[in-house]
C-alpha cells in the first residue's frame, strides 16, 4: 500500500502470478520491508493486537453462528447448549465473550496512545476519524452481540438503549419502531440484531483496511511526534515490528486467556443468567464496563434529549480532535501541561465509568455532573486553550537523536502507577454485580473445593447433593438444562453410564404424540432431560403463593451480590468467583423461626437473613435428619447446603474441571512462548540499538 | 423493517373483565409486547391525584384528562417508564402510584411523572367502557 515494491519473486509460479497480480509485491511493501520508525515503544502493539481481537472474534463468532439459534423462545438456551453440548463450546463461547471485552480494553490503550502522542494530528486525521468510525461501529456490535443470549440483562439493555433514539425530536418513534420490528423488544428485535452482529464485523474489517491503508500512507507516528527523515530513523517492519508485535501479542494473550480460562464471568452480570422477562426489570441495569463512562454521561444530565445528545456528543467530539488541538508539537513527551492534563483526562474517564455503575441517586449525581463537565472541557476548553498558552520543550531533530538520548526515562514510574491505577479503575466498574439491597447481609466466604485455579469438585459432595435435590428441592424446582446421561460425564458426579441409565429409568418422561395421537408416559432415557415439578411459570406461580421457584440449573451463576471495593481487585488476582455458592448456601441456612423484632412479613412469607427484603416465599425447605446418605457424612442442614450447592455449582459449570485443566495447559505453553518471543526479539533489536 | 403483517394483526384490540380487580389492586396485561397496568384506585387515591396544582407539574395534566368520565376509579396506563423503557413498580414510591427501579422516576397515584429524569407522564393507552365492567384496550 506504499507505492511499488521491488519485490522480486524468483520462483516461476510466483512470477506468473505476481504479473497478473501483484499481491505478494503489495503484501511485501506493505508488512515486510514497510519502514517504521524505530523508536516506537510497546503501546504500539496494540494495533496488532486490535487486528489479532478482531480475527478471533470473527472467527469464535461464525462456529457460534453454526450453533446458536436466533428465536426469543430459544435463544438463551440455544446458548446454554452451546457451553454445555457443544465440543468445546464452552471455550469458544468464554474467548467471545471475554474477547468482546479485551478488544474494547485494548481499543481503550490504543485511542489513548494516539491521544498522548497526537497521532490525529497533520497528516493522519482521516486516519484519526476512520478509528473514530471502527470504533462507533465497535460499540453498536458489541451492543447487538450482548443482546444474543437473551438474558435479563441483554433484554432491559436492548430496551434502554434502543430508547434511546425516542429522543430524537419528531422521528423518535419511527426510528425506535424501526429498530423493534414490533411494539416493544421482542423476537423481530433480536432476529434483525443478530443479523446486523453478523454483518458489522465485516464492515469493521472493512474500515480497518482502510485505516491500515491510511497509516501506510501517512508513515507511523512514534513516540518523539518528528516524521522520520532518513533511512536511520527507520527499521523495515519484518523482522523487528513483526517480532515486537508477536511479543506483545502474547503478553496480551496471557492477560485474555486469565479470564478465559480463569475469570470467565467476572466481566459479565449475574442477571444475565435468568432468561429475559418482559414483565421485570431488573433493580439495577448495568451496561458492560466499556460503556460505562458514557452511560454516567447520559444519567448525569436531568433532561432525556439533552442526555442522548451529550452522550454522543462525547464519541463524536474525538473526530473533531484534529482541529481542537491545534499544538504544532505532537507528542505530550514534549508538552509540559498537556502530559498532566492527559492523565487528570484518564482518572476523569475512569471515574466516570465506576459511577455509570452506580444507582443514579445523591452524591453519585453530583459528582457526574461534574465529570461531565470535565470530559467535555478536555476537549472543548482545554486543549484549544492549550495549543495558544503552552510552551513547549524542544523536541529532538530525529528519530535518531531521540533514540541515541534515551529521554523520558524519569517519567516512567510515575507513568506506570497511572496506567496500573487505570487498570483497577476499569475493572473496578467491570465487577459491579446486580445491587441487592441495601441492609443486605454478605453472605459468609466459604471454602469450596471447586474454587482456584486447580479446583475440581468433590464427587461425593456432587453425589450427596444430587440426592438432596431429587428428595427435597425438585418438589418445586426444575433442572432443565441437565440431561440424565450428564450425570456419568467426565468431570461430573462420577455415575457410570448404567448408573446414569438406572437413574433415568426412575423417572416418568412425557411423550408424544404416539399413534393415536394421544400423549403418554414412559421411563426416562439417558438423553431425557430432568423434569419440572410444574408444566408452565404460571402453574408454578398460583402453586407457590404467587413466587415461581426458579429453576436451579444455573441458579449459582445468576445470583450474586456486591464484594466493594478494593476486594473485587483482589478477586481478580485470587480468582474468586464464588458469589453465587456463597449466596445459595447462606440462603438454605439462612431462615429463622422469628423474624427480628420490628419487622413485619407479608402474609406467606418466611424470613431469611440473606434473602434481599428478607421476605422470600419458600418455606426452610431442609431440616435436621431430612435426608439419609449412604456414605455416613452427618445428616444435618449445613451438610446438606453445602453439598446440594456443590451439586449446583456442577450443575451451573458442568465443564468447569476440563477448562481450568485446559487453562493450565495453555498457560505453560504461553508462557514459554511469551519468553521465545521475548529473547528473539532483542536478538532481532540488538543490532538497532 | 417496520412490523410484520403478523405482528400488526397480534396487535389488534383486547377485552379485559375488570370484576375481580378489587379496590386498591391493581393487574398487569399485555397489549402489543406492552405491560397496561390497570389499577381500581381507592378513594384516597383519586383525591391525591386531583388535589395537586396541576401547573405545578413537570408533565401538566390533570386526573380527569387520564380517566374516562364516570369511572374515575380506573387508570388505565401502559406500565413502560417514559425515561427509558423500563417497568415501574405499582403501589411503590412516594406517591402512591409507581416507582421506576431503574433510574429512580417517581409517578403518582395518576401515572403522572412527578420526581425522577422521566420527561412525560405514563401514556394512557387507547381504551374505552365496553361496559361497565369491561374495556377494550386497542
Amino acid at each position: 500500500m506504499s507505492g511499488p515494491s521491488d519485490y522480486q519473486p524468483t520462483n516461476p509460479a510466483l512470477k506468473w502470478i505476481e504479473r497478473r497480480l501483484p499481491i505478494m509485491g503489495l503484501m511485501h511493501s506493505s508488512f515486510v520491508a514497510y519502514p517504521t520508525p524505530r523508536n516506537l515503544n510497546y503501546w504500539w502493539t496494540f494495533g496488532a493486537i486490535l487486528s489479532l481481537m478482531l480475527g478471533l472474534q470473527i472467527l469464535t463468532g461464525v462456529v457460534l453462528a453454526m450453533h446458536y439459534t436466533p428465536s426469543a423462545d430459544v435463544a438463551f438456551r440455544s446458548v446454554e447448549s452451546i457451553v454445555r453440548d457443544v465440543n468445546y463450546g464452552w471455550l469458544l463461547r468464554n474467548m467471545h465473550a471475554a474477547g468482546a471485552s479485551m478488544f474494547f480494553f485494548a481499543v481503550y490503550v490504543h485511542m489513548f496512545r494516539g491521544l498522548y502522542y497526537g497521532s490525529y494530528k497533520e497528516p493522519r486525521e482521516i486516519l484519526w476519524i476512520l478509528g473514530v468510525i471502527i470504533y462507533l461501529l465497535m460499540m453498536a456490535t458489541g451492543f447487538m452481540g450482548y443482546v444474543l443470549p437473551w438474558g435479563q440483562m441483554s433484554f432491559w439493555g436492548a430496551t434502554v438503549i434502543t430508547n434511546l433514539f425516542s429522543a430524537v425530536p419528531y422521528f423518535g418513534e419511527s426510528i425506535v419502531t424501526l429498530l423493534w420490528g414490533g411494539y416493544a423488544v421482542g423476537n423481530p428485535t433480536l432476529n434483525r440484531f443478530f443479523s446486523l452482529h453478523y454483518l458489522l464485523p465485516f464492515v469493521i474489517a472493512g474500515v480497518v483496511v482502510l485505516h491500515v491503508w491510511a497509516l501506510h500512507v501517512a508513515g507511523q507516528n512514534n513516540p518523539a511526534g518528528v516524521e522520520p527523515k532518513t533511512e536511520k530513523d527507520t527499521v523495515p517492519f519484518t523482522p523487528y515490528a513483526t517480532i515486537k508485535d508477536m511479543f506483545g501479542v502474547s503478553c496480551f494473550m496471557l492477560f485474555f486467556a486469565w479470564f478465559i480460562f480463569y475469570m470467565p464471568n467476572y466481566l459479565g452480570d449475574a442477571d444475565n443468567f435468568i432468561p429475559a422477562n418482559p414483565g421485570v426489570t431488573p433493580a439495577h441495569i448495568v451496561p458492560e464496563w466499556y460503556y460505562l463512562p458514557f452511560y454516567a454521561i447520559l444519567r448525569s444530565i436531568p433532561n432525556k434529549l439533552a442526555g442522548v445528545t451529550a452522550m454522543f456528543a462525547a464519541i463524536l467530539v474525538l473526530a473533531f480532535l484534529p482541529w481542537l488541538d491545534t499544538a504544532r508539537t505532537k507528542s505530550s513527551k514534549y508538552r509540559p501541561l498537556a502530559k498532566q492534563f492527559f492523565w487528570i483526562f484518564v482518572i476523569v474517564c475512569v471515574l466516570l465509568g465506576y459511577l455509570g455503575a452506580q444507582p443514579p441517586e445523591g452524591i453519585y449525581v453530583i459528582a457526574g455532573r461534574i465529570l461531565t463537565f470535565c470530559y467535555f472541557a478536555y476537549f472543548l476548553i482545554l486543549l484549544p486553550l492549550l495549543s495558544r498558552i503552552e510552551k513547549p520543550r524542544p523536541v529532538p531533530n530525529s528519530i535518531a537523536e531521540d533514540v541515541l538520548a534515551k529521554t523520558g526515562g524519569g517519567g516512567a514510574p510515575m507513568v506506570s502507577t497511572v496506567i496500573a491505577l487505570a487498570i483497577a479503575g476499569a475493572l473496578f466498574g467491570a465487577s459491579v454485580q446486580n445491587a441487592m439491597a441495601e441492609e443486605q447481609q454478605v453472605p459468609p466466604s466459604q471454602k469450596w473445593s471447586f474454587a482456584g485455579p486447580f479446583g475440581t469438585y468433590d464427587r461425593g459432595a456432587l453425589q450427596r447433593g444430587l440426592k438432596v435435590y431429587k428428595e427435597v428441592c425438585s418438589a418445586c424446582h426444575g433442572l432443565s438444562y441437565i440431561a440424565f446421561h450428564n450425570l456419568a460425564d467426565p468431570g461430573g458426579p462420577g455415575y457410570t453410564t448404567a448408573q446414569a441409565r438406572a437413574f433415568a429409568s426412575e423417572y416418568k418422561i412425557k411423550d408424544g404424540p404416539n399413534d393415536q395421537g394421544e400423549m403418554f408416559e414412559r421411563p426416562g432415557r439417558p438423553a431425557d432431560y430432568f423434569p419440572s415439578p410444574f408444566p408452565n411459570e404460571q402453574a408454578a406461580r398460583a402453586a407457590n403463593g404467587g413466587a415461581a421457584p426458579p429453576d436451579l440449573s444455573l441458579i449459582t451463576k445468576a445470583r450474586s451480590y456486591e464484594r466493594g471495593f478494593p476486594r473485587f481487585v483482589f478477586d481478580f488476582f485470587t480468582q474468586f468467583q464464588e458469589q453465587g455458592p456463597n449466596y445459595v448456601d447462606a440462603l438454605l441456612q439462612g431462615f429463622e423461626e422469628k423474624p427480628p423484632a420490628g419487622v413485619t412479613l407479608p402474609a406467606g412469607s418466611f424470613y431469611n437473613k440473606y434473602f434481599p427484603g428478607h421476605a422470600i416465599k419458600m418455606p426452610k425447605p431442609l431440616n435436621d435428619g431430612q435426608v439419609t446418605f449412604d456414605d455416613g457424612s452427618p445428616a444435618t442442614v449445613p451438610q446438606y447446603a453445602r453439598d446440594v450447592t456443590t451439586f449446583l455449582m456442577w450443575a451451573a459449570e458442568p465443564h468447569m474441571e476440563e477448562r481450568k485443566r485446559l487453562g493450565l495447559q495453555v498457560f505453560v505453553f504461553l508462557i514459554l512462548f511469551t519468553g521465545l518471543m521475548y529473547f528473539t526479539k532483542k536478538k532481532v533489536w540488538a543490532a538497532a540499538h | 423493517m417496520n412490523p410484520d403483517a403478523s405482528t400488526i394483526a397480534a396487535g389488534a384490540p383486547i377485552d379485559v373483565d375488570l370484576t375481580p380487580i378489587a379496590e386498591g389492586q391493581d393487574i398487569k396485561v399485555f397489549w402489543r409486547g406492552k405491560p397496561i397496568y390497570i389499577s381500581h384506585r381507592t378513594k384516597k387515591q383519586i383525591d391525591e391525584a386531583r388535589k395537586v396544582n396541576v401547573s405545578s407539574l413537570p408533565d401538566p395534566q390533570p386526573d380527569q384528562a387520564r380517566v374516562k368520565e364516570g369511572h374515575d376509579q380506573w387508570l388505565v396506563v401502559i406500565g413502560i417508564c417514559t425515561h427509558l423503557g423500563c417497568i415501574p413498580i405499582a403501589h411503590e414510591g412516594n406517591y402512591d402510584g409507581f416507582f421506576c427501579p431503574c433510574h429512580g422516576s417517581q409517578y403518582d397515584s395518576s401515572g403522572r411523572i412527578r420526581q425522577g429524569p422521566a420527561p412525560a407522564n405514563l401514556a394512557v393507552p387507547p381504551y374505552q367502557f365496553v361496559s361497565d365492567s369491561k374495556i377494550q384496550i386497542g
